[in-house]
């Protein structure tokens, strides 16, 4: 008999009566409450794949922890209504592919007994995944897949978070009309050229661009869509060239992203402004590979973080991001990650319970105000489609280099320079 | 008046557009040429070059003088994979070579994507920026110089295959592989030598198109697929087919684009190619 059994038999036999008082034990813990994840954890996109695990690992802890900060669900030790039981995610890899995406949601469902999904980033993943979630009757919370149409699709247990590229759109017309009222102009833009890469991206953000456009008394001049793997844009140039916008709208990836703005370059086309959809405008190569041409630039962002100056956990929560993903600040889709769980942890604990039909009458029933999340939002609240109506961008122009927050005016940190200044050459 | 303009706009784009695509394809088509065999990781090699060619513009060696550099690199690394790799295709069936370049473009794609990320990688401030004004014509600086590379090595090739001894015995290999040896030629050399040379032609093509483009792991197959075109348009194996099925292709693409619709740009292309394929399926200037 070795001396650690020894010390196991002695611990059993005297230790458990030496317990002070006999005071009652405490209960088991209540069981994990198990979310399942969707993410792209392998494959092309991997690396976003692995901020967004890292995210919404810390949401996690920000749930189970005691900490508090001006955000919902976190600092409680766990979920307090369903006594203190703390979530646990479980990741499915999507490998970025809607069929494997698929295969993850039954997974999580039918082994690993998910009371919820979460994920999966690419809009055509959210797609697959969702369906399975609604067959199954399981509430499915999406945090960052832009396309229009997902809500659209009349699901039950589907709800949406991050604003989509309609929003965006509106967003642009909304900063048309703010800047051209605060120069005191009645229109400063009338015709706008919308351009996009023909892909489920540059097509939605497209769409709804050129309706809300139209709406708005705009005159479309072109709308261009032009297949993501091109290598050359020179068509495409002399088209909006021969537009004449005034302002152009335009949803590309990086290698297209600078092929255009060379040939807009090249080509002299000269509007008063350029209105980005993110992706390839905000990539760090952009700045990178244009130099001072990228200055004037307007693209919309989902998450900026100058956000700090609407709520104080923005930074620290940036901080403690950064120390469990190699220094990477939080950006759109971490932050978006993160905001997701905690608001399914809220609507879980406020369900009290995680029957399917509860935590959707939660969910159905969140209302957080914009200062308690991270994002640039008046706040979450879900419509009838389970999108929430209270999402917005963000309007960054790169000055300098720099990508600046110029709107909405509340939280931006430098003014507009209208229009776009000359290209040197 | 302005329409004239603009059509000779996008025909000089479309030219130089081309030249570019045959940066890409003459590496492919000399392959072909002389082996018979599709390099379908072609477009990987280029991709390859692009982040040789990123890594050197980080130690402040411009495109121009990495270059050489990048092409020598590029024929080394392509004297390793066929001696590791694809000398053993060589005596399989022929859809060995197929599936196995293929595999080559998988493995290739997947190495770049975990060494490197998936990132891009765009050269800080690259030079050649801006535009060459000619007559009325906007002409971009990259482009002409991408297009005067094209030329240079497609004239060199060219030069080389006709003229030189090795380019000879290339030749040789190509008309008939037994007779060839029979008549003392070293097929195995050549064909080492002919893979390694378009691997180097690749090399010399990524190198200058890190002057215009990021460097990806995909990267290269944006601009393989339409080589693959270029190159069967032109005659598999035609040093000068693929110059001249990539300025139609060029030409094609930016005309189709604007006078059609962009997204559709590619369908004369693609039109034009299965039109060739049925009528003249060697290519335009292909043998046989």
């Amino acid at each position: 008999m070795s001396a650690r059994v020894l010390a196991v038999v002695l611990a059993a036999a005297f230790g458990l009566t030496a317990l002070p008082g006999g005071a009652p034990r405490a209960a088991d813990p209540p069981p994990d409450i198990v979310i399942g994840s969707i993410l792209p954890l392998t494959g092309a996109l991997a690396q976003t794949g692995a901020g967004l695990r890292a995210a919404q690992e810390l949401a996690v802890d920000l749930v189970n922890g005691h900490v508090s900060y001006p955000l919902p669900a976190v600092g409680h030790s766990g979920l307090p209504h369903l006594g203190h039981a703390r979530i646990r995610i479980v990741f499915a890899d999507s490998q970025g592919k809607p069929d494997q995406a698929r295969v993850a949601a039954e997974e999580l469902i039918s082994q690993e007994h998910a009371v919820a999904l979460i994920g999966a980033y690419t809009s055509s993943t959210t797609a697959t995944a969702s369906q399975v979630a609604e067959r199954a009757g399981i509430p499915y919370l999406n945090s960052d897949s832009s396309a229009p149409g997902l809500t659209t699709r009349g699901l039950h247990w589907f709800f949406r978070t991050t604003p989509s590229d309609a929003t965006f759109a509106a967003n642009f017309y909304q900063f048309l009309t703010d800047v051209a009222h605060a120069r005191k102009t009645p229109t400063l833009v009338k015709k706008i050229a919308i351009v996009g890469e023909d892909g489920l991206f540059g097509t939605g953000a497209g769409d709804a661009e050129a309706a809300l456009g139209t709406q708005h008394g705009y005159t479309i001049a072109t709308r261009i869509a032009y297949p993501a793997t091109t290598t050359e844009v020179n068509a495409e140039v002399q088209r909006i060239k021969s537009a004449a916008p005034d302002a152009i709208m335009i949803a590309s990836y990086l290698p297209d992203a600078l092929l255009f703005m060379r040939g807009f370059k090249d080509q002299g086309v000269t509007p008063q402004a350029i209105l980005a959809q993110d992706s390839g405008f905000i990539d760090p190569g952009f700045v990178r590979a244009l130099g001072p041409d990228a200055d004037g630039i307007f693209t919309r962002d989902v998450f900026s973080l100058d956000i700090k100056h609407r709520n104080h956990a923005v930074p620290l929560i940036d901080q403690l991001f950064r120390q469990r993903f190699g220094g990477k600040p939080l950006d759109g889709n971490s932050a978006r990650d993160l905001m997701g769980v905690l608001v399914l942890a809220d609507a879980i604990d406020r369900a009290g319970s995680t029957a399917p039909e509860a935590i959707r009458t939660a969910l159905v029933a969140t209302n957080i105000p914009g200062d308690h999340t991270l994002m640039p939002w008046s706040s979450i609240k879900f419509d009838a489609q389970g999108q929430n109506i209270g999402g917005a961008g963000i309007i960054e122009q790169i000055q300098d280099g720099k990508y600046e927050t110029v709107w909405p005016f509340d939280v931006a940190v430098k003014p507009v320079i209208w229009p776009m200044p000359a290209w040197k050459h | 008046m302005e329409a004239l303009s603009t059509f000779g706009q996008l025909l000089v784009a479309g030219l130089l557009t081309g030249l570019v695509f045959a940066l890409v394809a003459v590496g492919l088509t000399l392959v072909y040429g002389v082996m018979d065999v599709v390099n379908f990781a072609h477009g990987e090699f280029v991709m390859l070059a692009m982040y040789a060619g990123f890594g050197l513009a980080l130690l402040g060696i411009g495109p121009l003088v990495g270059l050489p550099l990048v092409s020598i690199a590029l024929f080394l690394f392509g004297i390793v994979v066929y001696r590791l790799f694809v000398r053993r295709l060589l005596a399989g069936p022929p859809e060995a070579s197929v599936f196995g370049t293929f595999g080559l473009l998988v493995l290739m794609q997947g190495l770049a994507q975990a060494l490197f990320t998936s990132d891009y990688r765009s050269v800080p401030n690259p030079p050649f920026q801006g535009t060459v004004q000619l007559g009325v014509f906007a002409l971009p600086q990259a482009a002409l110089v991408e297009g005067l590379g094209a030329i240079v090595l497609t004239a060199a090739l060219f030069a080389f295959i006709e003229y030189s001894p090795v380019g000879r015995a290339m030749r040789a290999v190509s008309e008939d592989r037994t007779a060839a040896t029979l008549m003392g030629i070293d097929v195995q050399r050549i064909n080492l030598l002919a893979f390694g040379l378009g691997a180097a032609c690749a090399g010399a093509a990524g190198a200058l198109l890190l002057l215009s483009n990021p460097a990806f792991p995909d990267v290269g197959a944006s601009f393989a697929l339409t080589a693959f075109v270029v190159v069967a348009l032109g005659g598999f194996g035609s040093i000068a087919g693929a110059l001249l099925g990539a300025l139609i292709v060029g030409v094609m693409e930016v005309l189709g684009g604007y006078y059609l619709s962009p997204e559709l740009k590619l369908v004369p292309v693609y039109l034009a190619y299965l039109i060739v394929v049925l009528a003249r399926p060697q290519g335009l200037l292909g043998r046989r």
